[in-house]
């Protein structure tokens, strides 16, 4: 007989908000911020680390949620891609992806937004390179990341500007 | 997955009782190889330990002697929020060869060190460096250079309930560099046909005192070629020394042949990285001191 999964009360923030779930002491925070949380914005790819798709910040550290046990998370504050934009108002990187037509079928999109901002706040001034290099774990089987990139770079100098005034 | 029980204990004393009381372990770093394999249905634990609460695992400090890395230290904090990458650019480079950014947001030196793949990049940096593994167990504290820690692919020298505490890497003289290179077929997130650490002493005539050589992905465990580094001490780094050099090196190599790479493009590749290591480090002895 299986021995009943002794369930774990964990304590975070999420995208800011305290948040308390139940969760078993293998499952993946990818599975908890989507099948828990109902935060299906993180999506899940391959589910062992290669294509980016689940990518979160905990505390503001760039990682994939199929690779994090939820457990881990107690205490430690969470950011997925339902915290980027503000109330109605676009990311700079979402609204940049879209005006450069960035995506297509969307399923690598929350990822690669969630990665575009941690590197921008990382390096406010990428080269197309280091934008490159950066996002190498977030793959894309749609837009041949040319427009990515571009709206990446673009959304990094919109930034920029801001900031200087 | 089968995990049963997770526990994240907060000092080395705690997680070693975790890890004999005879439960089926794993201790966890930043998973990024257990909780694939976990996946995968190649690893089974009941229970996870995870590391990453114990402070000796995860500080990273500098004295004058020598700098200590706490195993579980992800990459991305050794790369971006400590001085290490001045002391050792090659080792820097090793883990940001690592999987992508998401990836060294979460691997561990230590965690790619016990799970001794034979592709391994930061092997072969960590035995250029010189670096000892600071273990402890019920038995106590001891140490262990990584040359012997890996003992054959995914077969490290820990034994039952012990522990990788920290890598500890005498701090190089400003006479002293690294480098380390691999060759993929993509640029990134891709796995080595070959990989090369080496470090080298130089004095102030530009004769080389002290040299290690370590070759990675061309045998099932990373080496360190001792002749490699004989052949260059006493020189001044002239065509012969290196070609010396590289010829120990493709010696020692015993690759597989795969659909990355034969045996022998492995192992002409693996002479042509010990090349370009060692005028890295070189160039890096001279820009230093210039
Ligand atoms: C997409 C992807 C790409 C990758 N690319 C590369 C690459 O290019 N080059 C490369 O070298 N590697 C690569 N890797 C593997 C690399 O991420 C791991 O080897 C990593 O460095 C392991 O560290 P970790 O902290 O994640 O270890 P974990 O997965 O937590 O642990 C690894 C193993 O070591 C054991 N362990 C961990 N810490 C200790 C300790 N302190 N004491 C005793 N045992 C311990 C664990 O029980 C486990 O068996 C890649 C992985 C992924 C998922
Ligand atoms: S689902 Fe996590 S990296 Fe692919
Ligand atoms: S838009 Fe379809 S995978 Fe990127």
């Amino acid at each position: 007989m299986n021995k009943p999964l002794n369930k774990m009360a964990v304590q975070a923030t999420i995208n800011g908000e305290p948040t308390a779930f139940l969760c078993s002491p293998g499952q993946v925070l990818a599975d908890v911020l989507r099948d828990e949380l109902e935060l299906i914005g993180t999506k899940i790819g391959c589910n062992t680390g290669d294509c980016g798709a689940c990518s979160v910040l905990v505390n503001d550290r760039l990682v994939c949620a199929c690779l994090v046990l939820a457990a881990e998370i107690e205490g430690q504050a969470v950011q997925t891609i339902e915290g980027v934009a503000e109330g109605g108002v676009l990311h700079p990187v979402q609204q940049k992806l879209l005006e450069h037509a960035g995506l297509q079928c969307g399923i690598c999109t929350p990822g690669v937004v969630v990665a575009a901002k941690a590197l921008i706040e990382h390096n406010p001034n990428p080269t197309e390179e280091q934008a490159r290099y950066w996002l190498a774990g977030n793959l894309c089987r749609c837009t041949g990341y040319d427009k990515i990139i571009r709206a990446v770079l673009d959304a990094a100098q919109q930034m920029r500007e801001e900031a200087a005034v | 997955m089968s995990i049963q029980e997770f526990v994240a204990p907060h000092s080395l004393s705690e997680a070693k009782g975790f890890l004999s009381d005879g439960a089926a372990a794993s201790v966890l770093a930043g998973g990024t190889d257990l909780l694939v394999g976990v996946r995968l249905g190649t690893r089974n634990p009941e229970r996870v330990v995870d590391l990453k609460k114990i402070p000796e695992l995860t500080a990273i400090s500098i004295d004058a002697e020598a700098v200590h890395i706490g195993a579980a230290a992800s990459a991305f904090s050794i790369l971006h929020d400590s001085d290490v990458p001045s002391f050792f650019p090659g080792f820097a480079e090793a883990l940001d060869l690592i999987g992508s950014t998401q990836i060294q947001g979460r691997c561990s030196a230590g965690g790619n060190l016990c799970n001794a793949s034979p592709a391994a990049d930061s092997i072969p940096a960590l035995i250029a460096n010189g670096a000892q593994c600071l273990i402890t167990g019920p038995a106590g504290d001891h140490q262990m250079p990584v040359e012997d820690f890996v003992v054959g692919p995914s077969k490290n020298a820990l034994k039952e309930g012990e522990l990788l505490v920290a890598l500890i890497l005498p701090r190089p003289s400003p006479q002293t560099a690294d480098a380390y290179l691999r060759l993929t077929p993509r640029t990134e997130m891709d796995i080595a046909v070959a990989g090369v650490g080496v470090s080298l002493t130089l004095d102030e005539n530009a004769t080389c005192t002290a040299a290690r050589v370590s070759i990675g992905a061309v045998a099932p465990t990373a080496l360190l070629v001792e002749a490699a580094g004989a052949a260059l001490v006493g020189t001044q780094l002239d065509a012969a020394a290196i070609e010396a050099a590289v010829a120990a090196a493709r010696q020692s190599a015993c690759p597989i042949s795969d659909k990355r790479g034969t045996s022998e493009y492995r192992t002409h590749v693996v002479g042509v990285l010990v090349a370009r290591a060692i005028a890295q480090a070189q160039a890096r002895i001279v820009e230093a001191v210039s």
